[in-house]
């Protein structure tokens, strides 16, 4: 099966509704409850992530027998040093981006936290492109 | 915190035992409650927080309803006497996650719950 999904950068009213969309779907597939649950946390960063960092972004869900493989991909500034970005606490959000809770900078360890395989491409001034896959059986 | 050994409270029963202001979210106020977590950022509750716990925050905004309901907490407790807006009040009526208020800050209103749920 295949999803797509389209996100527009900066508009933090529809953050978190891909996510949920995706929620429902994993659900109504009676995929296992821990699956969808770490799936839900690591999407909801990505899809947060293109609404404070980049322009726009696509979201592709595919899903298998044995797997659910989300592809992130934004147009926007990139990330010049994805380590650095990864670790707690670094973040260059906005201030104003920062009052409404988010910059916290852990976004990125959540998602490493909550997928089984995580890959992040980037190249700055162009975009970024991250996947995440999580099995339904270990 | 997840408190072991501790008892389960309805969202409903909570908001009568400290007097919570109820502004959404109604058709939830039976989600019983099995621990909480007192955070104002959305990454680390989404990072840290689990399934049935109460959110207590100063964040008011509509994502916040995104991150309950994703996380499938029981309750959200807004402190500090904090209003939502309508679209914010409307969206954790869609979601069915109740959104209290008390007057109280983050300290306080966390030490009474934790005590009533520590049993
Ligand atoms: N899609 C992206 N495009 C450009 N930069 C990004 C992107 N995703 C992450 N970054 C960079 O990596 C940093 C860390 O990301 P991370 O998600 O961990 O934290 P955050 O988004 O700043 O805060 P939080 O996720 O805790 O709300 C960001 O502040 C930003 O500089
Ligand atoms: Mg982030």
């Amino acid at each position: 099966m295949h999803f797509e999904y389209f996100i527009e950068g900066g508009n933090f009213a529809e953050a978190g509704s891909t996510s949920s969309q995706v929620k429902k779907t994993l659900k109504q597939l009676n995929v296992d409850g821990t699956v969808i649950k770490r799936t839900v946390v690591a999407l909801y960063e990505a899809e947060v992530n293109i609404v404070a960092h980049a322009y726009s972004g696509k979201i592709t869900v595919e899903l298998d027998e044995e797997k659910i493989d989300i592809k992130i991909v934004d147009e926007g500034p990139g990330i010049p040093d994805i380590k650095r970005a990864m670790e707690i606490g670094y973040s260059t959000a906005s201030p104003e981006v920062r009052e409404m809770g988010f910059g916290a900078g852990m976004g990125l360890s959540n998602m490493k936290n909550n997928s089984d395989k995580l890959n992040i491409t980037s190249t700055v001034g162009k975009g970024t492109e991250v996947e995440i896959i999580n099995y339904f059986h270990l | 915190m997840k408190i072991s050994g501790g008892i389960t409270v309805k969202v409903s029963e909570l908001a009568d035992k400290l007097g919570l202001t109820i502004f959404g979210g109604a058709s939830g106020l039976q989600n019983e409650i099995k621990g909480g977590y007192t955070s104002d950022l959305l990454s680390d509750v989404m990072g840290h927080a689990c399934s049935n716990q109460v959110w207590i925050t100063v964040q008011t905004h509509k994502n916040v309803i995104a991150v309950a309901s994703l996380k499938e907490l029981a309750s959200i407790i807004l402190i500090k006497g904090l209003e939502p807006a309508q679209e914010v009040i409307e969206q954790s009526d869609i979601e069915k996650i109740p959104l209290l208020g008390t007057k109280e800050e983050a300290f306080e209103i966390t030490g009474k719950i934790y005590n009533i749920l520590k049993g």
